[in-house]
């Protein structure tokens, strides 16, 4: 259990690390964005170039975005699979009424990349941004929302308790299971449906924890005068710095090149 | 001075339309709190100490009686959060009392919640983190650190508030006996040279003869009070409340019983080898 890592944060000091978790999260979005709006092989190889750079750029070793990327190859194989057979153009191989061809290729190398690409965009914003970080910048780049009376404010609040009690509720989990097997608990044996029954003994006391712990961190909240996000001020201000300005200059760039690629350059078939 | 003063306080949860019990919790308590000492309030569970707490900050309001704090009345609802950051509550489960994942963070979360300019917390945090000897923590994660030092996060937590006074409700019971210790040395560091008041809340009698003055609770009363040395020598009072006095001065007394010549009981260790030591001469 202990195993799990959240938030996947890796301490290093990159420039990549430097930036503002606001800049971060926007280029994240944009990069996505980019990703789906490449119509040839020439656009397409300028997100997958800027992933590369950014990979390197953040100093996290590529052990740890191959050990991510293990997790998700099956869905990856699969998709590349099916979009083999669905496309238009030159036929290369007929079975029955499956047919490869030219268009499909061209699919499922497009679709490869581009989840790919999408993997490690994200994974270099997990890596090199703290949960708390990453939290302060959705609820400041989400302040808007407030005009339709979305509460970000506490969703915000609610993000930072979950990652602050994911540990403390997984070590709960450990000693409930240590207690549970003390007294006989069946936990490793058995088919499927008899080991989902063996967990309701694991999960009734951990819930019933879990709501007690909520309460006392309510009261204890309140002790500290919490009343919501008006008129609270924050220890950490978030400023862009150069590195941000740099990063934007940088990517409107890549979107310029991406463009014009599209535009001048033949779009491959479908 | 009076700092905090409990007038005719009386308590009672509500009991669900189990109306055949009886849940008066604390029944007609006068109390008062002196600028800058060290009160002790000792009791067994459900003596309703830690109802008297939570009524300390306004946590929870007097169903008869008032509570003053500095001046202010707990139960009018615009002073709410000055009497919060006047009185700071500490609980008794460390784990549960900490909000963010970084440990400055965390202690942030009071001033922040109060409205202070960025610098200025950032000050009062790293006093406050100097203040319960965690600086070097500053950017650990809560759940990596011990029970004792998780309660010394939480304790600065409520420092950074800068409050007058601090109420702690059973800061020691789930901690080890070396957390229970940094705990106390925290505390009594926090009344003698920062000058804060400080209700301490417990059922250890050895933390109690720390304090300058002793409250024993029972049954939502007062049993008695006074200064530690006044309050254990009552051995017999406090027995028959089921409640414990230190070691040395049960022992002491024992002897005392069975005709060994002790005029004043001793309070800890040291000075029982003392008195001890006078008699054996």
């Amino acid at each position: 259990m202990r195993d799990i890592v959240f938030g996947q944060y890796v301490q290093q000091k990159s420039i990549i690390h430097l930036m503002d978790p606001r800049a971060k999260l926007i280029f994240l979005v944009a990069y996505i964005v980019l990703i789906f709006c490449t119509f040839n092989f020439y656009a397409l190889a300028v997100p997958v170039i800027l992933a590369v750079v950014m990979m390197l750029l953040s100093k996290v070793s590529i052990g740890k975005y191959l050990k991510s990327l293990k997790m998700i190859i099956v869905v990856v194989i699969i998709t590349a699979i099916f979009n083999l057979f669905y496309g238009g153009g030159q036929v290369f191989l007929k079975i029955g009424p499956i047919s490869i061809t030219e268009g499909g290729i061209n699919n499922s190398i497009v679709i490869v990349l581009r989840i790919l690409c999408l993997l490690i965009a994200s994974e270099t914003l997990t890596f090199t941004t703290t949960p708390t970080d990453l939290t302060d910048g959705i609820e400041r780049l989400l302040k808007p929302l407030k005009l339709l009376h979305i509460k970000v404010h506490e969703i915000a609040m609610m993000m930072t308790i979950a990652l602050r009690f994911v540990p403390t509720l997984l070590e709960e989990t450990d000693k409930i299971m240590l207690a549970q097997k003390a007294r006989g608990a069946d936990m490793d044996s058995g088919g499927i449906v008899k080991r989902a029954k063996a967990l309701v003994p694991i999960f009734i006391p951990l819930f019933v924890s879990a709501i007690r712990r909520a309460m006392d961190l309510a009261m204890a909240m309140e002790c500290r005068c919490y009343h919501g996000g008006e008129g609270r001020t924050r220890m950490k201000t978030l400023r862009f710095s150069r590195v941000d300005v740099f990063g934007f200059i940088l990517f409107s760039f890549v979107t310029a090149g991406i463009i014009l690629l599209d535009i001048f350059l033949p779009h491959i078939v479908r | 001075m009076n700092f905090i003063s409990v007038e005719n306080l009386s308590f009672k949860y509500d009991s669900d339309g189990e109306k055949l019990i009886e849940t008066s919790v604390i029944k007609n308590l006068n109390l008062r709190v002196n600028q800058g000492e060290f009160l002790c309030i000792l009791g067994h569970n459900g003596s309703g100490k830690s109802t008297l707490a939570k009524h300390f900050n306004g946590m929870l309001l007097p169903c008869g009686g008032k509570v003053y704090v500095d001046g202010m009345d707990t139960a009018d609802e615009k002073l709410c959060f000055d009497i919060r950051s006047t009185v700071g509550l500490v609980l008794q489960n460390p784990d549960n009392q900490l909000v963010a994942s970084v440990v400055e963070e965390d202690i942030a979360f009071g001033p922040e919640n109060l409205g202070v300019p960025s610098a200025e917390i950032r000050e009062r945090v790293e006093n406050a983190l100097k203040a319960v000897d965690m600086y070097d923590y500053r950017n650990h994660a809560p759940h990596k650190l011990s029970g004792g030092q998780k309660q010394r996060i939480a304790i600065a937590g409520i420092i950074a508030m800068e409050p007058k006074c601090i109420v702690l409700d059973e800061p020691t019971a789930m901690l080890d006996p070396r957390g229970r210790n940094e705990v106390i040395s925290t505390i009594t560091k926090l009344n003698r040279e920062y000058g804060i008041t400080v209700v301490l809340i417990t059922h250890y009698m050895d933390e109690a003869v720390k304090a300058d003055r002793v409250v024993v609770m029972d049954n939502g009363e007062i049993l008695t009070q006074g200064t530690p040395q006044q309050v254990f020598a009552q051995v017999d009072l406090l027995k028959s409340h089921c409640l414990d006095v230190p070691q040395a001065t049960e022992i002491c007394h024992k002897l005392k019983k069975l005709g060994v010549d002790i005029k004043t009981l001793p309070l800890d260790e040291n000075s029982c080898v003392d008195v001890l030591m006078e008699v054996l001469r």
